[in-house]
């Protein structure tokens, strides 16, 4: 009773500090302008080095603060106008964007890979096929000596062990991504499961964040689980290959991701909701992620003013710190149409109609 | 004029809390509302979590939360009442760095215990003391104990609740039993009671108010505890089939879910912080009751 009421009395209380620290960014103190972005933990090392760099280079006229508190909050912040952009991993629709009166765009992608912990088996060494990752994730395959698996990895001696699963507990971006890859590998799970930030998991456990997840395969052997391609190098965990829609084994790394970004169709749908999960190519790696930036459209000067100058920093000088967190920078080309639709910036790629945006008519 | 002034400042300070707690039931019952409508009492014994299918019950959460809650009651309180004993009974300048211990004890944040329990903890669970209990032990065969586990789970979380909750209780025993007056116990070691006659049939039996009082403040430590467990628990919705399964409990859930919740979800975190305010008042009511029925018996109620 007592600590529920302290719990309840933290919660009030943060709730009005939250008020507070949220008050219209968009009024410059003095000659200082400050813009405030929230949401996808996975960029947020990287918007934390552009940020701060960006204030440097600006001498400090303009601050750009950026928090990870996770797309789907980042987004509903946004919504409530207490920030300027948010980030987010799940894209919104096209009509979702208008609904909202938001636009889209991506800013960056990077690897989803299955990490695991089994002793004696190196980085990319273990296979999984598409069968066997649904069989895992569904709680059929028990043992990671599992006849189907040993068939697979036939130069593996693996071992009596059981598989542990482990999954996201909190709502998450790279869940989404990575059950909408189960989901097309298998209608089963499309199904009886569903994509989702958060879903039924049939069977595992949770990990909190990103670096929860990390953290429990480390701590259990036998352990499998999902993560950002940077964590997993981050904390020296050992990734699978995993096969493609070209039915290849392909392994985790830059090369691949390169490959199925290149593969993405950008066009494809309206505001840049991409489906990047499971693209062609037989060097494509499976899962891959985007990120976006969302704003509003009736975002206000000064901010508006600065924002876009930002983001065109961030797709230029900001791609050198990118590629050294092991992210990868959008296509060029598609950064010149987001240039042109988006900012309405003079380019090199013509600026009439061709692309749809949630910001057009 | 200084006393009435003083008065009204004591009356307000006092007005607060019942004015607080109104507050959050109102909020949390409003909040709820969809949540109640659209589930009905069967959100409390349903155990479907699919947030993709927007079904929700609250009955893993519910478990979850009392198992470990359980786990940490039984092996705290018996471990604070014989710690609590033995400071009271230490000489003086023995007593003090002890006593001081306890209380730093429990001023150490929850999230160094989830912290601690995780890094620590959890691998000796799982190298030596599970395999040690099921294998060695044959604890396996009992229906409660999972054949199957990996240091996650009830049994780690009960564990680092209760030694959360060990200072509390402790500290309030310890000051109980301080509060024996010594002519009862010198009377008693008079007529030829040992130590442990002393202490189970004088001190415990004087001091029994407070120490039902610490038992339902660690409970309530307990049941509302959340970043220690959170690390812990293995955060999974589902029925716990023994006490080494991963499992949830309502503050873990509620922590895991209340960022990125919108919509239903919303009203069911809500509605789930109703039942853990129900399942503490619950505690309260069960105490009260007992309290009054030991006082009877001791015929204080004349």
């Amino acid at each position: 009773m007592l600590e529920f009421r302290k719990i309840c009395l933290g919660m009030i209380f943060s709730g009005l500090l939250g008020l507070a620290g949220c008050s219209p960014s968009s009024d410059s103190t003095g000659t200082q302008i400050q813009i405030n972005g929230a949401g996808a933990t996975f960029p947020s090392p990287v918007y934390a080095n552009w940020t701060y760099n960006y204030s440097e280079s600006s001498n400090h006229k303009i601050q750009v603060n950026y928090q990870g508190v996770g797309s789907g909050a980042g987004i509903n912040q946004l919504k409530e106008k207490t920030i300027d952009f948010a980030g987010s991993d799940a894209p919104l629709s096209g009509e979702e964007q208008e609904k909202a009166g938001l636009v889209q765009f991506p800013m960056l992608a990077g690897g989803i890979v299955v990490i695991f912990n089994l002793p004696g088996i190196k980085d990319a060494e273990l296979k999984l096929s598409r069968k066997s990752l649904e069989g895992i994730w569904f709680g059929r395959i028990r043992k990671w000596n599992d006849p189907l698996l040993q068939k697979e990895n036939p130069d593996l001696a693996l071992p009596d062990l059981d598989i542990t699963v482990v999954h996201r507990s909190d709502s998450s971006g790279t869940s989404f991504l990575f059950t909408a890859y189960l989901a097309k590998i298998s209608p089963e799970w499309k199904e009886k499961i569903g994509v989702g930030k958060t879903v039924h998991w049939p069977t595992g456990i949770g990990g909190v964040k990103n670096p929860g997840v990390c953290n429990n395969v480390a701590r259990i052997p036998g352990a499998i689980g999902y993560t950002e391609y940077t964590y997993a190098k981050e904390m020296k965990l050992c990734s699978a290959s995993l096969q493609n829609r070209s039915n290849q084994y392909v392994v985790p790394d830059e090369d691949s991701f390169r490959n199925a970004l290149e593969k993405i169709d950008w066009k494809a749908s309206a505001g840049f909701s991409l489906d990047p999960v499971d693209a062609e190519g037989g060097k494509s790696w499976p899962i891959l992620g985007i990120t976006y930036i969302l704003y509003r459209k009736d975002l206000k000067d000064p901010v508006r003013s600065e924002l876009f100058p930002y983001f065109l920093w961030c797709f230029d000088a900001g791609k050198s710190s990118a590629v050294n967190m092991h992210y990868l920078p959008i296509p060029e080309a598609v950064a010149d149409q987001i240039r042109t639709s988006v900012f309405k910036m003079e380019g090199p790629v013509q600026k009439t109609e061709s692309v749809k945006n949630g910001e057009k008519e | 004029m200084q006393d009435k002034f003083f008065r009204t400042i004591c009356f307000l300070c006092a007005l607060m809390v019942p004015i607080l707690l109104a507050g959050i039931l109102i909020c949390l019952i409003f909040n709820s509302a969809e949540a109640w409508r659209s589930f009905g009492w069967r959100f409390l014994i349903s155990s479907e979590w699919n947030p993709a299918a927007n079904q929700y019950g609250a009955l893993p959460a519910i478990l979850g939360t009392i198992l470990t809650t359980g786990i940490a009651i039984v092996i705290a309180v018996p471990l604070s009442f014989i710690t609590a004993f033995f400071i009271t009974d230490l000489p003086f300048r023995y007593r003090g760095p002890l006593s001081c211990a306890l209380d730093l004890l429990a001023a150490i944040p929850s999230v160094i215990y989830g912290m601690w329990g995780l890094f620590v903890l959890i691998p000796l669970m799982q190298k030596y003391v599970q395999p040690f209990l099921v294998h060695t032990m044959g604890l396996g065969r009992l229906p409660f104990v999972n054949e199957n586990y990996n240091g996650f789970g009830h049994f780690t979380a009960g564990l680092v609740l209760a030694l959360m909750i060990l200072p509390y209780l402790s500290a309030i025993m310890r000051d109980v039993f301080q509060a024996t007056p010594p002519l009862l116990k010198e009377s008693a070691v008079g007529i030829g009671c040992t130590r442990w006659e002393t202490a189970r049939d004088i001190v415990l039996k004087y001091g029994i108010h407070g120490l039902i009082g610490g038992v339902f403040i660690g409970l309530g430590r307990a049941l509302g505890e959340t970043m220690a467990v959170l690390f812990i628990i293995g955060n999974v919705v589902r029925i716990p089939s023994g006490i080494f399964d991963s499992g949830t409990t309502i503050a873990a859930t509620l922590a895991n879910n209340f960022a990125e919740a919108d919509g239903m979800m919303k009203s069911v975190l809500f509605a789930l912080g109703l039942v853990l305010l129900g399942l503490s008042l619950c505690i309260q009511i069960i105490a009260h009751v007992y309290m009054n029925q030991t006082r009877k018996k001791r015929g204080e109620l004349l």
